[in-house]
């Protein structure tokens, strides 16, 4: 138990101490100060600006900033369907694996643009080497990167600045952040373990039985591992993802793996309060954010280490639930894993969601519900400050004053895109579509578990793809060539879009719109927001809308699962 | 700030008598209000009149949306119930606007009262005048109003002195003189009554379109619009729904699923419990309180914009003379020169203002008195001496030719110097250090000869300082405006408390000084009564002009106070403030209710699910949850609407410690409240 807790507190630590670091260098970055890479860098960065003939200097208005995220995110979807279309023709293909469906394709190629990499499909024997690293690996770096960059033009627009210019910031991204780290991870990735290499699996006689051959998968998976985890990707190489011992062979690579998915959704919170120049709500923020993880985690730990009650009588003692986790990580790295690539939108998997115990699977849930546990790459920064904005509106009147958010008064506009961006979007494409799946659950769902369970199992389809984290439940009749399959892999991706680019357009608006406001002096008369008090109402706000809208959702599925359980039904 | 604010609230526009009227006239329009396309403009109500459509339809046929296995009877009688409670829960909103909008009714009729069309007199171009009814009469015609008669419409005085009586505007039962060629006394409104002699007016409005014809329109709300706070939060309140309606559309499904299906009626009943409709009721009902809370003082505001706007200012723009002091320099301290004594210069000053009736003079008078000077002469041999702009003093002509006079120093100096006194530089020191104390100094000479200096102090308004603390703590800034020199103004500046001030101010400086803060971003206030003050008035986010004042002044306000006392503009803060805190407090109670109403009803719905240890009110059956639930969902809207109209009460503190109080009050209330209220109703209801 000590040495499960110990981990744990280690982990964060570190996550804690690489925050300024980070979060002061990407501030360093987009508001153009100098930073060690500069003069490795900027050359490259220029040769990029002039190939392309992206204006640098330009400063995008609202409108054209959407444009250009939209614009670019479609050309780089048609680009990576197209290369799974015709991946049979492509080199790198040692197992002649030839297209995906065409549903398959599609899906995999809006989930991987979205950010989310829900995958309804095994790598290893859907995808060829080329598929992976050119279009996979590729969306890898450009989905994260736009998420990035969105969420600098929402922190520039809050604080009054332009919002910049996508291309720069996504190349910045790029050059700056993400190939940097993952060029040093994946080397340390590599040296701990991971194979790099484009040879075809390897065929060997089993143990067992050496008549019986058995095909190991290998591949360039290292350089994927870092930037899948680092860019809150979480697309598995192979189908069993980070509890692949290729994928996350042993501790130091779990360790790197959560530290990468931490780093950048904690940072941006620190690089916020470099721009609005109030570190003081920064850290603010990110305890009240650490403090929700925290319980987070120590509901689902206890849940987790407590086992389960039917399973404990058998074997007369009380042991922790170590279902569908990886013995190499023990009940401890597997929820600590799994509380944090759902928190931070990654989806990466080491051990199996579906078999946590309800109340780990309820946290699980919490966090797509919440989406703002540290949140996804970029994006779940800025909801977080879109929260923030919805708590000023709605207490902030009782100090008798229009309610203003740094300086800038909150209005109609202002409510009309945090309440559709935090409120509506999510419960209407994670609801809306898992109701009609229930509704039909043989002709649609192809469930595995029937009754309570099988309830959290569609709602967390839904709600990973809405979320853009990726994760599964699993137990789900979705990959091809189920007869479920063509409805789940179109379903999701309307909540992959949805849940993508609806708030990202509310977003770069709501930026767009703080930004041109006037700002109103601070007196003692103004709420401050960055009091203790302020931070814990926004808590308060966080987790009661959050409560009110999946309630329903949660009590008929988790929470009644868990009384079926500790009633020995 | 109490004393007066008392007096001010004594002194309501709708009569005590009337307020029963209005409560039977308010439960009518609470039923007129359930046609449909009036509903429609409140979105959350709106909504839960369909679901009492729907419900009272299930009440008739509990199998009309699909086949319940329940027995029908017991089904029918609790649709029946949730129907009923339903169809009040949009009475008591609906009610709650009423009260409100009868309120400023009630005053409109009042006003409507004095407005009669009677005939006037029209002054033709030739001099004679011409019966017409007051309706025919137009803008820029001339007509006489005579002693008992009640003047036709708004206009400027052309000739003539009367008094006039103002209490139907204003309440105030004195009547004012009324003159032409004073930009403050020229003026005169419609519905008003000339008290003695006769006025030649010169129309300025036509007819219904006077000033109390849009006070009418105002207080009842006719031009009301949603503020732009009011329509942020209407977004807000109905994005809520539509979560709130996709929820529980949704939950259908998924209790089929997990086999524990739920009727259509508990359905709704969930909806209703969990959309805002406890501050969607009320909503409208704050707003129109507001505005009359802002008619209670005495003032009409041209928008509930315009009241919202005065809890956001940040710089009140005050006139000194009126606001800050009382307007009238009072004799503070006699300063005997050239080695006469107190009591000789006190005799002195009393003799000089024995004929001085203006309250300086009275004064100067009192305080002689009070330091026991005796006259010792008989006033009636004594002839008095009027101030004029040219000599600048005043005084007493003796029996025996004696000369005494009091007067700007400068002036008296000339005097004592043209009867070849002699001026000493004692009392140069004098005048300068009374001047540096802020007051006004006095020579008072007799003859030759000068005894000293009486020192004329502004004085400031008892509480004022306190007040402006107040404000300062709120993060209100206050800045004085006045004609005085920088010494002068710098001293009551420091003892009234004011943030800033400028000193020797032109009317221009005043538009100058909005101008300067608007650009910092800043919300400003002022108040302005004469021509001259309009475009400042018009600048200003928040201009509050006096009743008393110009026709331009009061155009290019958005308020009016009829009572003109430029230290409303303080109270008006604090009403502006309140109004947005009480939409705010139910707001947060509101939302905060909806946890212990998913505790109610979502673990004894779904009692089969076996969540049923979720029902930690323990109540004691899914139809006696509900209900309940219902039935406090329904009472909240009415328990509330004495705070809706009433306004949370409002103290000046800082906003951190306003957000702790209320957050404790509304937010950590409204989930604790309905827990204890809800078990109460269960355990009163007679459902097993």
């Amino acid at each position: 138990m000590l040495q499960g807790w110990i981990q744990i507190a280690l982990t964060l630590l570190i996550v804690v101490l690489i925050t300024p670091l980070l979060g002061g260098y990407i501030a360093r970055i987009f508001l153009g100060e100098r930073t060690p890479l500069d003069r490795l860098l900027s050359p490259l960065e220029q040769i990029i600006y002039r190939l392309s003939g992206i204006p640098v200097e330009t400063e995008m208005m609202a409108w054209q900033y959407i444009q250009a995220v939209l614009f670019s995110n479609l050309v780089m979807a048609v680009f990576v369907f197209t290369i799974f279309m015709f991946q049979g023709l492509l080199p790198l293909n040692p197992t002649d694996l030839g297209a995906p469906t065409w549903d398959t394709a599609l899906h995999t190629a809006i989930s991987f643009i979205t950010n989310t990499n829900q995958q309804h499909y095994s790598g290893e024997t859907t995808f060829s080497y080329f598929s992976q690293v050119m279009a996979l690996g590729f969306l890898f770096f450009t989905s994260a990167a736009t998420g990035i960059a969105v969420a600098i033009a929402f922190i520039r627009g809050l604080t009054g600045r332009p919002l910049g210019n996508f291309y720069v910031d996504l190349i910045l991204s790029i050059t700056r952040i993400l190939l940097p780290i993952s060029l040093v991870g994946a080397v340390v990735l590599m040296a701990a373990g991971i194979p790099e290499t484009l040879s075809a699996p390897v065929i060997v006689p089993t143990l067992e039985d050496p008549t019986v051959q058995q095909a190991i998968a290998l591949g360039p998976v290292a350089h994927f591992e870092i930037i899948k985890e680092l860019g809150e990707n979480g697309g598995g190489f192979f189908a069993v993802n980070s509890a692949h011992p290729f994928e996350n062979p042993n501790g130091l690579t779990n360790l790197i793996q959560i530290l990468a998915m931490m780093a950048i959704p904690t940072s941006l919170i620190y690089t916020y309060g470099i721009f609005a120049n109030n570190r003081k709500q920064a850290w603010l923020i990110y305890g009240m954010v650490f403090g929700i993880y925290l319980v987070f985690i120590g509901v689902a730990t206890i849940a987790e280490y407590q086992g389960n009650p039917a399973v404990n009588a058998l074997l007369s003692s009380p042991q922790p639930n170590l279902e569908g986790k990886e013995v190499r990580f023990g009940w401890a790295q597997s929820v600590l894993y799994a509380v944090t690539t759902t928190g931070t939108m990654c989806g990466a998997v080491n051990s199996m969601h579906d078999s946590f115990m309800p109340l780990g699977g309820a946290v699980l849930l919490a966090n797509l519900f919440l989406q703002i546990i540290w949140g996804g790459q970029g994006t779940g920064t800025a909801y977080l400050f879109a929260y923030l904005i919805l708590a000023v509106f709605i207490t902030g009147l009782m100090v008798g004053r229009t309610p203003e958010f740094l300086g800038r008064k909150i209005e109609k506009r202002e409510v009309v895109l945090t309440s559709l961006l935090i409120l509506l979007v999510h419960p209407i494409f994670i609801l809306i579509p898992g109701a009609i799946t229930l509704a039909f659950p043989e002709q649609l769902a192809g469930i595995t578990n029937s009754g309570f369970h099988g309830l959290s199992q569609v709602m967390y389809e839904y709600a990973s793809a809405a979320a853009n984290n990726g994760s599964g439940f699993e137990g789900l009749a979705d990959s091809q060539p189920a007869a479920t399959a063509l409805w789940w892999n179109l379903s999701t991706s309307v909540s992959l879009l949805a849940g993508r680019y609806i708030p990202m357009i509310a977003l770069v608006l709501l930026a767009d719109g703080m930004s041109r406001k006037p700002v109103v002096p601070m007196t003692t008369g103004t709420l401050r927001t960055d009091t203790g008090l302020f931070t814990g109402i926004t808590a308060g706000v966080i987790l009661i809308m959050g409560a009110l809208t999946f309630f329903p959702v949660l009590a008929l599925g988790a929470i009644a699962e868990a009384f079926q359980i500790a009633g020995g039904i | 700030m109490s004393t007066q604010t008392k007096r001010r609230g004594d002194r309501k526009h709708t009569p005590k008598t009337k307020m029963i009227g209005l409560y039977k006239r308010a439960i009518q329009d609470a039923f007129h209000k359930l046609d449909p396309r009036i509903a429609v403009r409140n979105p959350v109500m709106f909504l839960v009149w369909v679901g009492t459509i729907v419900t009272a339809l299930v009440t008739l046929d509990p199998n009309l949306f699909g086949t319940v296995t329940a027995d029908p009877n017991q089904q029918r009688l609790l649709n029946g119930l949730i129907t009923l409670i339903l169809f009040f829960t949009v009475v008591f909103a609906n009610f709650a606007e009423a009260v409100a909008e009868g309120r400023g009714k009630a005053q409109a009729d009042s006003l409507r009262a004095t407005r009669s069309d009677t005939m006037a007199r029209k002054v033709l171009p030739d001099g004679s005048t011409q019966s017409v009814p007051s309706t025919a009469l137009r803008r820029g015609e001339q007509v006489k109003v005579i002693a008992g008669e009640i003047i036709p419409v708004d206009g400027e005085v052309v000739s003539g002195i009367a008094s006039v009586d103002e209490s139907a505007i204003t309440g105030e039962s004195a009547p004012v003189l009324k003159q032409p060629g004073t930009d403050i006394a020229s003026s005169v409104t419609g519905g008003t009554r000339v008290m003695s002699d006769e006025l030649l007016i010169r129309i300025t409005a036509d007819p219904g379109q006077g000033f109390i014809d849009r006070m009418i329109a105002l207080v009842e709300g006719a031009e009301r619009s949603k503020t732009p706070n009011e329509i942020a939060l209407t977004v807000l309140l109905t994005v809520l729904t539509q979560v709130f309606l996709i929820v529980v559309a949704t939950l259908s499904p998924l209790a089929n699923y997990v086999n524990t299906p739920t009727t259509i009626a508990i359905l709704i009943s969930l909806l209703v419990a969990l959309i805002p409709t406890t501050i969607g009721g009320l909503l409208s009902a704050i707003g129109i309180a507001g505005m009359d809370r802002v008619a209670q003082f005495n003032v009409i505001a041209t928008s509930g914009r315009a009241v919202e706007a005065c809890g956001d200012v940040n710089t009140l723009v005050l006139d000194k003379t009126g606001t800050i002091t009382l307007g009238n320099r009072l004799a503070d301290e006699f300063i005997p020169v050239n080695g006469h004594s107190l009591d000789r210069l006190a005799t002195i000053a009393l003799a000089s203002s024995l004929f001085d009736e203006t309250p300086e003079g009275r004064s100067i008078v009192q305080l002689a008195e009070k330091l026991g000077a005796k006259l010792d002469f008989q006033p009636e041999t004594t002839e008095g001496v009027e101030f004029s702009a040219r000599t600048r003093m005043s005084g007493t002509n003796l029996a025996h030719g004696q000369q005494i006079r009091k007067g700007a120093v400068d002036a008296i100096k000339g005097f004592v110097r043209s009867r070849g006194g002699s001026l000493t530089p004692e009392l140069d020191a004098t005048y300068e250090r009374v001047s540096k104390l802020g007051g006004t100094p006095l020579a008072v000479c007799q003859d030759s000869e000068i005894y000293g200096v009486i020192y004329l102090k502004d004085i400031v308004k008892p509480g004022i300082k306190e007040r402006f603390d107040q404000l300062r703590c709120m993060g209100v800034r206050t800045i004085m405006l006045t004609g005085d020199n920088r010494i002068t103004a710098s001293v009551i500046a420091q003892e009234a408390g004011v943030d800033d001030f400028i000193a020797e101010a032109t009317p221009e400086d005043k538009i100058d000084v909005i101008r300067q803060e608007q650009s910092q971003g800043k919300l400003v206030a002022m108040t302005g009564d004469g021509t001259n003050d309009a475009p400042a008035l018009a600048q200003a986010n928040v201009g509050l002009a006096m009743n008393s004042g110009t026709q331009a002044a009061k155009e290019a306000a958005n308020m009016v106070d009829l009572d003109s006392d430029p230290t409303k503009l303080i109270d008006l803060v604090t009403i502006g403030k309140q109004l947005l805190i009480t939409r705010g407090a139910l707001t947060t109670f509101s939302i905060a209710n909806d946890i212990a109403k998913y505790f109610a009803i979502i673990p004894t719905i779904f009692s089969a699910a076996g969540i049923g240890a979720l029902n930690i009110m323990g109540l004691k059956s899914p139809q006696s949850a509900i209900l309940s639930a219902l039935i406090y969902n329904a009472l909240i809207i009415p328990a509330l609407i004495p705070l809706a109209l009433k306004g949370v009460e409002f103290r000046p503190l800082t906003a951190d410690q306003l957000l702790r109080r209320n957050i404790l009050f509304f937010g950590l209330g409204g989930v604790i409240a309905p827990f204890i209220a809800i078990k109460l109703i269960d355990v009163i209801l007679p459902f097993a």
